[in-house]
């Protein structure tokens, strides 16, 4: 299909703010009367706060107020493992017990020094296993565990039943969570060949480069935050019932987010933006908190680390029938989320296995707050499984890139724990597309060919993420000088979604992209709902929003036209921002004539009656305060059928030096199926950023603790090991299917998460191959623990071991 | 741009100014609250963007905070305010400097540039910002300011690098979004456009 925007490169309105300084981030702002917040965090991983003495500090000469967890929460802290505003019982190191507000911030931080905290020192514990185990460590205040809707719980395993599970043998103890399909034994049986093995992936923060600073003042009655966010609306609708202002009286402030990955998405994620509007309420003055980055490596969120078991069976003919799972995954000291369950369901709908047993359990563990992270679950797994995949296409005989074809999902399939069909998918496309761009059949030929110390190593992965979903809203408006307003929540992370998804709004409308304008940045700009912009949905689930607000509206400028010159609505036609008689294309209105029409005639046309009876609360706030003022296209989404899924595919050759461990990317193919692409280079962007995260996860990020005090070793950029220019190819090649998704208007699907998951799959791929097959059953590994191997030496650390050295 | 040369300057620049970024991340003070005179001068005529600037800077006060908090530079990012990542990354002299771990005191004969001084009065953007427009090589863009000094950096030592000389030229600076390849990208375009 013949677009006028879908598809093309378009320049986003807030590049040139990005590339001069002039876009502002929260921390840029400044109000007349600021003063300084700072935050006295717990410097022990788990703790009771016993007293706290302000009185020297509150007497100091600029020093303007104290906020604690009693002012925020005066009925007590909830119950819960979710991150709090501050807290009286810490439960990992770095976590917010107060702020102090004065004139600058030397001055906070002095006034906090004098500040004496009494804490109760309570027992910690850094890996969920040492906590499972009987008699260990509970990292919560009653116990190791939440039970949704239960509360706080204690699990406990037998020392023989950690002991047998670290030594590798398949977990004895009942999970908290399960799911099944299929006869997983007679799969098991029916297998030529089954491989079983302990693993681990480690959790890493994440590390945004932006600090989750935030700046807050009240005014006339209305909150004004500015903050940080993945989607305005979404983190806004949360944000004010955090604070406890209703949301009529909320504004927040959010031009662009430096980095979200996950935990920006929603306001109980980031409740530390809290602070500063609590404290401003408090004190009456306006009040910016800037977050360190050891502060932001505490509370910024870390992926879930996972201590599992895996047996799969695969079929002579290469057949995944059974993969059988079992996760302990690391909650740690708040936080924690559903990567386990998200793993197993990725397996069943990447291979497309027979049947499938999930067991899982998440326990915590005194070290950083967790939730989700870029492909939270689907992108560990795709790293563990990616070398069984290989060594069983080697033990059946089967070709690498053959067996994946075998078990690829493809349209009119289904997947995952409820077995549910895609709306499209296109991954036997893109696998083909790789190879071929990849040249796959000469590179395979230097497989394992070893020069001097250095061996190749191909890598093929493939990565997955449910991608869209609906239910949201959309709102655009036609002014009277003929411009279209799309008004959209979606957040400025980097992703250029909040412009990619309205292009769809004026692709309706066939308006050219200069008579458009974007309204977002702050919700008193009045934005519809929309999706947390996490789970790689925005594309699909904002283009279903905006497409269908631009139809109300051309459905309205079609009656309008009617309404003057006669006849019916169904008798007219569009284009060059006309509309006119489909019999008689002389007779006609402009755009603007129209708008000017609907604005006088006011009612359904302008806002301000007629509404979807279903609109969610927030934006009838906005549409609301919008009535009246230019013709309105509204639109409330109805639930979509099926699973929109986003896939990747990988290829890559590594250099493996055995002498060092370390491996050059020599070359990295990544192909999306992400249904119709809308803006190419926004995708380019996701595919390449996410092989740098998949890098990352293959290769080095993880969390490191000091074992006899639970201190972070890992405090910053530096120690996580985030992946740097020179860990990563100087060129990753890019490509995609475009082939249109039927549950889309526009046709097209998220990629941002499996972009990662591919590349972490092949990557992994890469180094067992270039090892003779050798399966490390982890991530990252590390150059440490590819020495090892090649030196045959035995690892002394402890097996399955999290938030620690490993190899 | 030779970078060996950057490197030491740099870490002599830290070890000179007494590690300026403190190993508890506190940030060095944003406002002009008095204090007691040190052993050096308060008011000092600094040269940033082409303008010599007057400005009250605290003796342990770095070159980033000076440019955020004093002058409203606030294209100059701090990500980690401890020379990690080069969100904060300005030229001093034509040197690409890390504005975090350097004292504003230690650079004040010296001739400091920052994004917002690379366009033109007339709105032309620099060549590194065209290309950077054109490439879309920003994802979140908190890291962007950075690294186009430090491409603008490299390509006054190296106009015409290739693509390894550029990866090693921005190898000081850290994207989250891992937009390298595009950032790279934007750097050689920008050597075609020169």
């Amino acid at each position: 299909m013949a677009y006028m925007h879908i598809g093309k490169d378009f320049v986003p309105p807030d590049v040139n703010g990005k590339v001069t300084g002039r876009i502002k981030y929260a921390e840029d702002y400044t109000r007349e009367g600021m003063v300084y917040a700072r935050l006295l965090t717990s410097p022990i991983p788990h703790a009771r706060v016993v007293n706290i003495d302000a009185t020297e500090a509150l007497a100091m000469d600029g020093v303007f107020g104290l906020l604690t967890a009693d002012d925020v929460y005066p009925d007590g802290e909830p119950q819960s493992t979710g991150l709090k505003v501050l807290t009286n019982e810490p439960t990992l190191v770095g976590e917010p017990i107060l702020a102090l507000a004065a004139i600058d911030e030397k001055t906070a931080e002095t006034a906090i020094s004098k500040i004496s905290v009494t804490f109760e020192r309570l027992p910690f514990v850094l890996d969920p296993l040492d906590s499972l185990a009987e008699g260990g460590p509970d990292a919560y205040n009653g116990g190791n565990t939440y039970v949704f809707r239960q509360g706080f719980a204690s699990e406990k395993w037998s020392a023989d039943q950690v002991a047998s599970f670290r030594a590798g043998n398949e977990p004895t103890a009942e999970p908290q969570q399960t799911f099944a399909y299929g006869d997983l034994d007679a799969a098991l049986g029916e297998s030529a060949f089954v491989y079983e093995t302990a693993f681990t992936t480690a959790g890493y923060p994440h590390q945004s480069m932006e600090p989750r600073s935030a700046m807050a003042y009240w005014e006339n009655g209305k909150l004004y935050l500015h903050g940080t966010s993945q989607s305005l609306s979404a983190l806004a609708d949360g944000m004010a019932s955090i604070v406890g202002v209703p949301q009529e009286d909320f504004v927040f402030i959010n031009e662009a987010t430096g980095g979200g990955f996950g935990q920006r998405a929603r306001a109980n994620s980031i409740p530390s933006m809290a602070i500063p509007a609590k404290m401003s309420q408090k004190i009456n003055r306006p009040v910016m908190m800037r977050v360190t980055r050891d502060e932001e490596t505490a509370i910024g969120g870390a992926r879930q680390g996972f201590q599992g078991w895996i047996k799969c069976g695969f079929k002579a003919d290469g057949t995944m029938a059974a993969a059988d799972l079992y996760i302990i995954s690391d909650n740690g000291g708040k936080g924690g989320g559903g990567d386990a369950y998200s793993a197993a369901d990725c397996i069943s709908i990447l291979y497309q296995t027979e049947a499938v047993r999930f067991r899982g359990t998440s326990i915590g563990s005194n070290t950083g707050h967790r939730g989700a992270q870029r492909g939270p679950g689907q992108n560990q797994i795709a790293a563990i499984i990616a070398p069984i995949l290989d060594k069983a296409a080697e033990e059946l005989g089967i070709d690498r890139l053959k067996i994946r074809q075998i078990n690829t999902p493809q349209n009119g399939d289904v997947g995952g724990a409820r077995q549910i069909p895609f709306t499209s998918a296109y991954m036997p496309e893109a696998l083909k597309m790789g190879a071929e761009q990849f040249n796959l059949e000469e590179r395979m030929a230097r497989s394992r060919k070893r020069n001097g110390t250095k061996v190749t190593g191909i890598g093929i992965g493939q990565g997955y993420h449910d991608a869209g979903r609906s239910g949201m809203d959309g709102i655009v408006r036609l002014t009277a000088d003929g411009r279209l307003k799309v008004h959209n929540g979606v957040g400025n992370l980097g992703t250029y979604s909040y412009a990619s998804t309205s292009r769809a709004a004026a692709e309706v409308l066939q308006m050219p992209w200069e008579h458009v304008d974007i309204v977002t940045g702050r919700t008193d700009r009045h934005l519809p709902i929309t999706s947390p912009q996490d789970g790689s949905n925005s594309i699909f689930t904002n283009t279903r929003t905006n497409y269908g607000a631009a139809m109300d509206l051309l459905n309205k400028m079609k009656e309008l036209a009617a309404m003057e010159l006669g006849g019916d609505a169904a008798d007219y036609d569009f284009a060059d921002e006309r509309v006119f008689k489909t019999a008689a294309p002389s007779e006609g209105m402009t755009f603007a004539e129209i708008a000017q029409k609907g604005i006088a005639l006011g009612g359904k046309f302008t806002g301000a009656s007629d509404l979807p009876e279903e609109l969610n609360d927030f934006t009838k706030i906005s549409v609301n305060r919008l009535a009246g003022e230019s013709l309105m296209g509204i639109y409330h989404d109805t639930p979509h059928n099926n699973n929109p899924p986003g896939f990747t595919v990988t290829f890559t050759e590594i250099e493996m030096d055995i002498e060092t461990g370390k491996y050059d990317i020599v070359e990295m193919v990544t192909i999306g199926d992400c249904g119709t692409v809308v803006h190419p280079q926004g995708l380019k962007n996701q595919l390449v950023g996410g092989a740098v995260w998949g890098i990352g996860l293959a290769g080095y990020e993880r969390h490191l603790y000091d074992p006899q005090n639970g201190l972070p070793a890992s405090t910053g950029y530096w120690q996580s090991k985030i992946p740097t220019m020179m860990d990563t190819p100087a060129k990753i090649k890019t490509g995609w299917v475009d082939l249109p998704d039927p549950e889309n208007p526009v046709g097209a699907r998220g990629i941002g998460e499996p972009a990662m998951g591919a590349v972490a799959a092949a990557l992994a791929s890469a180094i067992s191959d270039s090892l003779d097959g050798h399966l490390f059953s982890a991530a990252p590994v590390t150059a440490d623990m590819i020495i090892n191997h090649v030196a045959g030496v035995t690892s002394e650390a402890v097996p399955l071991a999290q938030n620690n050295f490993r190899g | 741009m030779n970078l060996n040369l950057t490197r030491r300057r740099f870490i002599k620049g830290v070890i000179a100014s007494g590690a300026a970024a403190t190993t508890t991340g506190v940030w060095v003070a944003a406002n002009g609250a008095a204090r007691p005179a040190g052993a050096v001068e308060r008011m000092i005529r600094i040269n940033i963007n082409g303008q010599v600037r007057t400005v009250d800077v605290a003796p342990q006060e770095t070159l980033a905070s000076t440019l955020r908090y004093k002058l409203g530079l606030t294209g100059t990012k701090l990500g980690c305010n401890r020379g990690e990542c080069g969100a904060c990354t300005v030229l001093v002299d034509d040197v690409s400097t890390y504005a975090c771990s350097v004292l504003t005191h230690s650079v004040k004969n010296g001739r400091v540039e920052t994004v917002e001084g690379l366009e033109s009065a007339d709105g032309t953007l620099h060549p590194v910002q065209q290309a950077f427009v054109e490439e879309l090589a920003p994802q979140c863009g908190y890291c962007t300011p950075g690294q186009i000094m430090a491409a603008v950096g490299l390509l006054r030592e190296n106009p015409n690098p290739t693509r390894e000389e550029a990866r090693q030229g921005l190898s000081g600076n850290i994207c989250r979004c891992g937009s390298y390849d595009s950032y790279l990208d934007g750097v050689m375009r920008a050597a075609q456009i020169g």
